[in-house]
């Protein structure tokens, strides 16, 4: 399991400017937050899928990532019609559901798979230190930037540290069962995973002291911003402002 | 009747057949540009004790991560104690009977103390509790490590992580051994103890090192890992 799964690619959307997605994706999902309207949010989930599908990402991990989010949803389906006071839609024992409520559950569907879907596409397929830069460029504290560019990479440390002691565990016929043992050894795990990774992102900081880091990273592969990045960020705030005016004001729809 | 090693049992196998482990076209590759192996052949057999060299990166730990089931082949057949073994479940019965020593002792040990690590093993064979402690003691002792039950294994030097490694996968009194460099960066000492272990254990071995003088002393047989093939020299 790679980190990053979507941000190797090579299509339009994979190397556009990470400044220029990053404010794409802020205005799209704020726009699709606020709103209320059902066929604007149902544009917006179109333009997720658009987006997907021009940055050429293979559909059953988006659709694996979309899981996650929806498995919640249904929770909330389950609960808000029923708790959501409106007009009566239909009975199923001592419960109520409202139309008011369907609706907003039905909402609340809408804006979150739209907003994630565009957020895969626009920051998931950007590396993490681009969009860290890109956040830097855009007049971000130097200090958060460090914050955000440390915890990737010590996630990463993590994430390293904790694939090699599962493997140690497989290795000697660990298997997972309810009883004391198990429990024991994975709580084992998690106090090693922290503790040598804390030790090892101490050494990882020594070694870029003793070859004088200051505080300062330096990027070689610095971006530049190219006519198409500024036509796809004219082509996104027009959206954006199209679906504002779309739930704000009776121009469109 | 051949007489029980030291570690007090005889290798069981299934069928009385010789082979331990068969490679079968093995197809493996970390990033699709750069295959590690694309048709490896492989055999091994319980009568042999034998070292496996190659320059860095030529595939060797890869070779054993295969057999141990760590990683899955992109092609091939993995035969291991005469049956194939494909799902994560097939590998349960490799791993209890091979015991795998990794590069990084970090990487092996992860109890806090010496004897619960060692117990680890065992443990997750179903062995009852009592018997467990008894198979501590018994393998810490042989090891020369008694009164090493409660140390904590991340402060050990690293001679002793090693030596509780090799405690570790004892104590699952395995029938065949697969040491991925066991004796870099140990000093003469802890190597020597090592081999010494290693010829008195009773069990066959492959070892992955760069030591020509340690292999000397603890195998008869080498292969040679070059080119994604492996090739036998003795």
């Amino acid at each position: 399991m790679t980190v990053e799964p979507f941000a190797a690619g090579t299509s339009f959307v994979h190397r556009l400017d990470p400044r220029v997605k990053i404010v794409s994706a802020l205005c799209l999902a704020m726009v699709t937050a606020a709103g209320n309207r059902l066929g604007i949010l149902g544009l917006a989930l179109l333009v997720g899928l658009v987006l997907v599908s021009l940055a050429r990402l293979r559909p059953l991990p988006v659709a694996g990532r979309l899981l996650g989010v929806n498995v919640f949803l249904l929770l909330l389906w389950c609960i808000l019609p029923f708790s959501y006071p409106g007009r009566p839609l239909l009975t199923l024992g001592p419960l109520t559901a409202s139309y008011e409520g369907v609706r907003y559950a039905f909402t609340i569907t809408l804006k979150s798979n739209a907003i994630i879907l565009a957020m895969i596409a626009l920051l998931a397929t950007t590396p993490t230190f681009s969009l860290v830069h890109g956040l830097w460029h855009m007049r971000m504290p130097v200090k958060l930037v460090q914050l955000l560019f440390f915890t990737f990479r010590y996630f990463h440390v993590m994430h390293q540290e904790y694939l090699r002691l599962r493997g140690a565990m497989r290795v000697r016929c660990f298997k997972a069962r309810t009883n004391g043992h198990t429990y024991r050894s994975l709580a084992y795990l998690v106090g090693m995973l922290l503790v040598r990774s804390f030790d090892r992102s101490e050494r990882i900081y020594q070694a870029m002291l003793c070859r004088g880091f200051q505080g300062r990273f330096w990027v070689l592969n610095h971006f530049t911003l190219r006519a198409v990045d500024l036509v796809f960020l004219g082509v996104m705030v027009l959206v954006a402002l199209g679906m504002a005016a779309g739930h704000w004001t009776n121009l469109i729809g | 009747m051949k007489p029980d090693n030291e570690f007090g049992r005889q290798p069981k196998f299934c069928n009385g057949l010789d082979r331990i482990i068969r490679l079968e076209k093995i197809r493996f590759a970390y990033t699709p540009s750069n295959p590690v192996f694309s048709d490896l052949e492989f055999s091994f057999t319980k009568k042999e004790r034998a070292g496996l060299i190659g320059p860095n990166g030529s595939g060797k730990t890869t070779l054993v991560h295969l057999i141990m089931g760590l990683l899955r082949p992109d092609a091939g057949r993995v035969e291991v104690f005469g049956r194939e073994r494909e799902r994560e479940a097939d590998f349960f019965e490799v791993r209890a009977r091979i015991g795998f020593l990794f590069q990084d002792p970090d990487d092996q040990l992860f109890c806090p103390t010496v004897a619960e690590d060692v117990a680890f093993g065992p443990l997750n064979l179903g062995k009852p509790k009592e018997e467990v402690r008894a198979v501590v003691r018994e393998t810490l002792e042989r090891l020369g490590l008694a009164g090493f039950e409660d140390r904590i294994t991340y402060k050990l030097s690293g001679g002793e992580k090693r030596l509780v490694s090799l405690a570790t996968i004892l104590a699952m009194k395995p029938d065949m051994l697969l040491l991925d460099e066991p004796v870099a960066g140990l000093d003469e000492e802890t190597t020597d103890r090592l081999a010494g272990l290693l010829l008195a254990s009773g069990l066959p071995y492959l070892i992955i090192s760069h030591d020509r003088e340690f292999l000397h002393r603890t195998t008869q047989g080498l292969y040679q890992m070059d080119n994604g093939r492996v090739s036998r020299l003795r």
